[in-house]
């Protein structure tokens, strides 16, 4: 039996306790035991990835070896080796970039703040690698009560914030909860394997039909999904940008992960296109969500809250990607997933870089902000072209697949969707990247100018430089790894 | 609708009644500390939920007794029972958590009340 799938998780819980005591004694120590538990871990998840394309089959982790159906299985498949990688990836990146971030924005709170970070992204993992319905939910939970930690430690208004989304993550979860319990009261398992070969005797009963409604409903508030997006707005802008780093790429898209999970490997085929018109529903109001995001990104001056909505459509392009339900259309979204990770995470670190910098978070302050940190502005520069969709970033072909998909199921308002937010992003990105190109006005001197320390500055490259190789390198992702999640959907 | 459909029935209504409870005052009560209430009762019905359907009459609990011998109807469901253990677990932390960011809020804004933290955020803004 091979560990890999088990050990990626408990790699950072073990990370998350001993981050906790050694940051006790010593921040700096507890900051080196997180960023070492973050690097194994995806270590770990790379080599789960490379075993995986290389076998082509998934790999299974029998908890406490009790064989599934009864005991709880981590499976690590094609689809969950992507999320780990991509998951863990962007933890480690954002975990070197925290120290100047908590610094500059929460001083004090770094010593809490590791362990809790290794403690989402170990919520967010094992979301990704169970095979149990079940077992999600805690998972999710986990990670869930980690962000708001995290996310309570921002700007004034932030306990706030983060109190409605609580309140909001609550019901989400628990009608997720529900659910399950319809599930399990139905089908009489919790194992997702064991459902998919008992639900189709049970397409028509009721109990089955309400658990997907609960279930969809409960992971779509978690997933911002419009018009269950509100929550989140106000609580990426008041969080740490270290912390709306580490959220905003990764922890909508593991919901998203969850929904897509259900879709194809839960419920019977059809399920959700015929039986129930799930897939069609996400993907209505994820064509409004994109319209409505992007819109409202335009009207914002505060940088973070910029790209909030911008998140809100973004994360509406996996959703529309659901909602084709077609291979191409599911790839495109499935793909959409990292790309928008790398994006949204770079243009969060440089929001961070800046604010550390300058003190901006307003769009109007970072006038001039190109001639102070030249290299900085290039990765935002990259990370907004990506955003508009300019090939040949990432960006491009995430929707260049939906539009493919769009274009095979005939669907002509979702491809105008497409078109147009590409058309309104381009109109809120390059209103900042012209802000920064200005002059910046001789009132407001940059505080410590200059580009942000390396500790910061690499986190950014990196993810600058991975947005044009996700790019380039778009095919191989589809071919090797992509082809084989969408196999359920035929084609 | 008659009387008997409710009365074979009452668990669930009791469960719907205190789901629809939980929910209403979570989003229509303007003191934070009644929303987590409305919270907590919420979750109390999700566990309530499974007890229902594990629910067993003559059955005892599931450790193997030789008098009984190993006929599945002699002896409760544990998976729900246990579930709803992690649920609990779950929900403590999720109702502690609730509570410190309270602790925090009461403290920087001296109030629980909705509006008014909302007024005086958007004063400071």
């Amino acid at each position: 039996v091979s560990q890999i799938p088990v050990l990626i998780p408990t790699t950072l819980l073990l990370a998350a306790l001993l981050s906790l005591l050694a940051g006790l004694r010593s921040r700096r120590a507890g900051h080196l035991v997180a960023v070492a538990g973050m690097l194994a871990s995806f270590l770990v998840a790379l080599a789960g990835l490379r075993a995986v394309v290389g076998e082509g089959e998934a790999l299974r982790y029998p908890m406490g070896h009790w064989m599934p159906p009864i005991g709880i299985e981590f499976v690590l498949d094609h689809l969950s080796a992507y999320m780990t990688t991509l998951v863990t990836f962007v933890g480690a990146l954002v975990i070197v970039y925290a120290p100047r971030s908590f610094a500059r924005e929460a001083p004090g709170k770094e010593v809490f703040a590791y362990p809790a970070m290794s403690l989402l992204v170990a919520g967010l993992t094992g979301m990704c690698l169970t095979g149990d319905i079940f077992n999600l939910y805690v998972f999710l939970e986990i990670s869930a009560l980690s962000a708001y930690a995290l996310l309570a430690i921002g700007d004034r208004a932030a306990p706030v914030a983060t109190f409605r989304y609580l309140i909001i993550g609550a019901v989400g979860g628990g009608l997720y909860l529900l659910g399950v319990a319809f599930l399990y009261s139905s089908a009489g398992t919790l194992n997702m394997a064991d459902l998919h070969a008992r639900l189709p005797e049970l397409v028509e009963s009721r109990a089955v039909i309400v658990a997907a409604l609960f279930m969809v409903v409960g992971l779509g508030v978690k997933m911002a999904l419009f018009p269950l997006h509100f929550w989140l707005p106000d609580v990426y802008t008041n969080a740490p940008s270290a912390v709306a780093g580490l959220i905003a790429p990764v922890m909508t898209k593991v919901s998203a992960y969850a929904i897509i999970r259900l879709f194809l490997d839960v419920f019977p085929p059809g399920f959700f296109t015929e039986a129930l018109p799930v897939a069609q529903t996400v993907g209505w109001l994820s064509a409004a969500g994109i319209l409505f995001g992007s819109i409202l990104a335009i009207a914002q001056q505060d940088y973070r809250r910029m790209l909030a909505y911008s998140s809100v459509g973004q994360i509406a392009y996996i959703g529309l990607g659901i909602g084709l339900a077609n291979p191409i259309g599911l790839i495109g979204g499935l793909l959409h997933i990292l790309n928008h990770a790398l994006m949204k995470g770079c243009l969060f670190l440089v929001g961070g870089a800046v604010r550390l910098r300058t003190g901006a978070t307003r769009i109007p302050d970072f006038a001039g902000t190109g001639r102070i940190m030249p290299w900085t502005m290039v990765a935002f520069t990259i990370g907004a072209l990506a955003m508009v969709g300019i090939p040949p970033t990432a960006g491009f072909f995430s929707k260049w697949y939906l539009l493919l998909g769009t274009v095979e199921a005939g669907n002509w308002v979702w491809f105008a969707v497409i078109v147009a937010s590409s058309l309104l992003s381009a109109v809120y990105f390059f209103r900042v990247v012209e802000m920064i190109y200005r002059d910046s006005p001789e009132s407001a001197p940059p505080a410590e100018p200059g580009e942000p320390p390396p500790s910061m500055f690499a986190p950014i490259a990196i993810l600058a430089v991975a947005i044009l190789a996700a790019g380039i390198f778009n095919v191989v992702i589809v071919n090797e790894l992509l082809e084989r999640v969408v196999a359920p959907l035929g084609g | 609708v008659t009387a008997d459909f409710f009365l074979g029935r009452y668990p669930y209504v009791l469960i719907a009644v205190l789901l629809i409870l939980g929910l209403y005052g979570m989003m229509y009560k303007r003191n934070l500390l009644k929303k987590v209430i409305g919270m907590t009762i919420f979750q109390t019905a999700i566990y309530l939920l499974f007890i229902q359907g594990a629910t067993k009459t003559g059955a005892t609990i599931p450790v193997l007794s030789p008098e009984l011998g190993a006929g599945a109807e002699h002896y409760i469901n544990p998976l729900p029972q246990v579930i709803v253990l992690t649920a609990i677990v779950v929900g403590v932390a999720i109702t502690g958590v609730a509570l410190s960011l309270l602790l925090v809020i009461y403290r920087r804004f001296g109030t629980l009340d909705e509006v008014e933290i909302l007024e005086r955020l958007r004063e400071s803004a």
